[in-house]
């Protein structure tokens, strides 16, 4: 099965909340939308759903244009951040209800909802009314619901979002499998770079209503074709500093400067911006590639394995994360190596040069 | 300012309470000194909400006391305690000005206008909101609304602590990094008691100096990030702590060694006969455990790639065991072994470090 956006445009009020959008989706792929609160996922989601109309643009299930279908005969299930149950049924009617309305039998009813309530851990609760259930319980029964009938569109708006964090580290384990035995295309929105790393699949970096970059998750996290897919795949952010090229050397402002690797003949003399994630730094590392920076600590945030330092220098802020315990008091002074073959050379305009 | 001492600790919201369950907390002695950067950490429903009305005056306690700098407050209403406290949803009066909204409390406590404007300017450059003074707080995003109920929350000059309920649950990962580390840089600059409640580590781990871990209405261990991620007292803190957590894996034992399956595990528990008959598992961090030459016989399950390393799970007989390894590091095809580091591998009999 294939879902097609193609130049799908909303605007709202005169406001462009969606700008013209190309995307398709197949069934068999975990296709992910990654941006902040406010870059389109929602919008995206409805518009894909048949509940939100578009100004331009078409939508396509299967090759068939279906833009003016309405959600009712779209055969589309929904997970939402919120947890949305029936509160007056039981967790077994609340996951049978899209069943009942497709008039199944009897037989074939108790046979779905015991299957998926199975693979969801839900089996025990089955009687229960979904007041009595804890968050993570809750939010299973909504996506037992949204599982349980052949829905040809599964869309899934950031469902871990409202779940405790341990929760939502099991359901990450639990949801790919589920979601990857079905004949379904699936669609799962998130504002945290992590969950889609985890996820794998396609990702969609989304940017003020843009579609930034869209291809397989590791590819678009290596491989960010620009400045804004690349900071909204990292987390924390990617650090960004302002370089001089001369011949086959990079200059910071400071005057820290090594040689670029591969192939930077063909680039031109000039100024550019020079992205590392904050992992790609190290403490006495002296291998090929690395050097040295050093600044004043703001602060150091220990997480207990790992540390993530804030420290500023004449080049700017950093951030980097490293393994290992480094405790730093504010005014510290810190001395660094970071791993320049592993970043990232952008021109003016934000566009990738080299990675 | 104040030291803040709980003493003897119960609540139940039935009244009659009969069996354990019936208790909201159990049973909590805690003491937190005066200028500390603490954590309150557990799951939905583990009773730090409820602690934390009780400090606030919102809740009145079954049993014990709270207390300010040795003196007793349970009498004391909630707006005499001289706590702020800082929300999930950022509380912002919308048709006021960022102004205002600082204001507030001072003006409520009767201060004159040069008083209140000295103030807020600087409460507004600390939370980095001077040059939105004037606008009118609707119009703002999340990140600066939550920055005005902090703000808000850190103008009186006088507050025995601020109690921070989830303040970025709701917030997107980056705006969360730079909100979390303002607040670390500002208890640095102010040393104000401040205390965070969540039931997300990382959170918890970043920003206290001291994480007090909770389940099932009792403390189960308060301890330094460093001590919590090193030397769990309870397997629930194992789990809870770490991304992913400890792996707790069900053994037996022989003579004084712990066995999974036919293969001897070392720890650095003191293992004695009066451990048998109870149920007995080993804790081991997944940062902890490497691939080796020989050791555990395992099979790779599932590699998955989060940026600055990769998640290994495998298989041992029954076990899931997960090990985390560099994002560089080539995996073994075949024969795969664990070993793991002895010095921080433990027994925990009945969930509770040997």
């Amino acid at each position: 099965m294939e879902l097609q956006l193609k130049e799908v445009v909303k605007t709202v009020s005169g406001k462009t909340h969606i700008y013209p959008t190309n995307l398709t989706f197949k069934s068999g792929d975990f296709n992910i939308l990654l941006g902040t609160t406010g870059s389109g996922k929602t919008t995206l989601m409805q518009i894909m759903a048949g509940l939100d109309s578009i100004d331009s643009g078409s939508i396509y299930f299967n090759g068939a244009d279906v833009t003016k279908v309405p959600v009712q005969k779209r055969n589309i299930s929904m997970v939402y951040q919120a947890f949305i149950n029936y509160p007056n049924f039981s967790v077994f009617d609340n996951i049978a209800s899209p069943l009942y309305v497709a008039k199944l039998s009897e037989v074939e009813i108790k046979k779905r909802v015991g299957d998926i309530a199975e693979l969801l851990k839900l089996s025990p609760l089955l009687d229960h009314n979904p007041s009595e259930l804890s968050g993570g319980q809750q939010q299973r029964t909504a996506m037992a619901r949204a599982l349980v009938k052949d829905s040809s569109l599964v869309l899934l708006d950031e469902p871990l979002a409202n779940l405790d964090y341990k929760l939502r580290e099991e359901l990450r384990d639990e949801l790919p499998p589920l979601l990857a035995k079905r004949d379904s295309v699936v669609v799962y929105s998130t504002t945290e770079p992590l969950e889609a790393l985890l996820f794998g699949g396609n990702t969609a970096t989304l940017h003020k209503g843009k579609v930034v970059q869209f291809g397989p998750t590791n590819e678009v996290y290596q491989y960010p074709n620009n400045l804004i897919s690349a900071q909204v795949f990292s987390e924390p952010i990617m650090n960004q500093v302002k370089v001089i090229k001369k011949g086959n050397e990079l200059f910071m402002h400071s005057g820290v400067k090594w040689q670029i690797k591969g192939k930077s003949a063909n680039l031109q003399d000039g100024s550019y911006s020079f992205g590392i994630r904050p992992h790609h730094f190290k403490i006495g590392a002296k291998n090929d590639g690395f050097i040295r920076i050093s600044g004043t600590v703001d602060i150091s945030e220990i997480s207990g394995s790992d540390s993530v330092i804030h420290f500023r220098n004449d080049d700017g802020f950093w951030i980097v994360h490293l393994s290992g315990i480094h405790s730093h008091s504010f005014g510290n002074s810190i001395e660094l190596y970071m791993d320049t073959t592993k970043g990232i050379l952008f021109d003016d305009d934000g566009n990738t040069i080299l990675n | 300012m104040a030291n803040i001492k709980l003493e003897g600790l119960r609540h139940s919201y039935v009244d009659n309470p009969k069996n354990d369950e019936d208790w909201a907390l159990k049973q909590i002695d805690l003491e937190w000194e005066d200028g500390g950067a603490y954590a309150l950490l557990g799951p939905s429903g583990c009773g730090k909400t409820t602690l934390l009305n009780i400090i606030s005056g919102l809740l009145q306690p079954s049993h014990g006391s709270i207390k300010f700098d040795d003196s007793e407050v349970n009498q004391i209403s909630t707006d005499k305690r001289d706590i702020a406290q800082i929300f999930q949803f950022p509380v912002v009066y919308d048709t006021m000005s960022v102004y205002d909204n600082l204001a507030f409390p001072l003006r409520n406590l009767g201060l004159d206008e040069a008083k209140v404007s000295e103030r807020v300017a600087e409460i507004a450059q600390l939370v980095e909101l001077t040059s939105m003074l004037t606008s009118r707080a609707s119009g703002l995003t999340a990140g600066d609304k939550q920055k005005i109920s902090l703000g808000r929350g850190l103008v009186r000059t006088k507050v025995n602590a601020i109690l921070f309920d989830e303040p970025l649950t709701v917030i997107d990962p980056h705006l969360k990094w730079q909100l979390r580390s303002k607040l670390k840089k500002l208890h640095q600059l102010l040393n104000r008691t401040m205390i965070y409640v969540t039931h997300d580590q990382i959170e918890a781990l970043t920003f206290a100096d001291k994480v007090v871990v909770m389940n099932f209405g009792e403390v189960l261990q308060i301890g330094t990030p460093v001590e919590l991620f090193e030397k769990p007292k309870h397997t629930f803190v194992g789990h809870f702590i770490g991304s992913p957590g400890m792996n707790i894996l069900p053994c037996k034992l022989d003579g004084d060694n712990a066995k999974l399956g036919k293969h001897i595990i070392e720890t650095a528990s003191q293992i004695t006969q009066n451990h048998k008959g109870r149920n007995l598992e080993i804790g081991i961090r997944p940062e902890l455990i490497k691939f080796s030459d020989d050791g555990l016989p395992v099979s790779i399950v599932k590699v998955s790639n989060v940026g600055h390393a990769q998640i290994v799970e495998t298989s041992f007989e029954d076990h899931k065991i997960k090990l985390i390894v560099d994002e560089d590091f080539v995996l073994p095809s075949n024969n795969a072994h664990l070993s793991f580091n002895k010095e921080k591998t433990y027994l925990y009999a009945d969930g509770w470090l040997v």
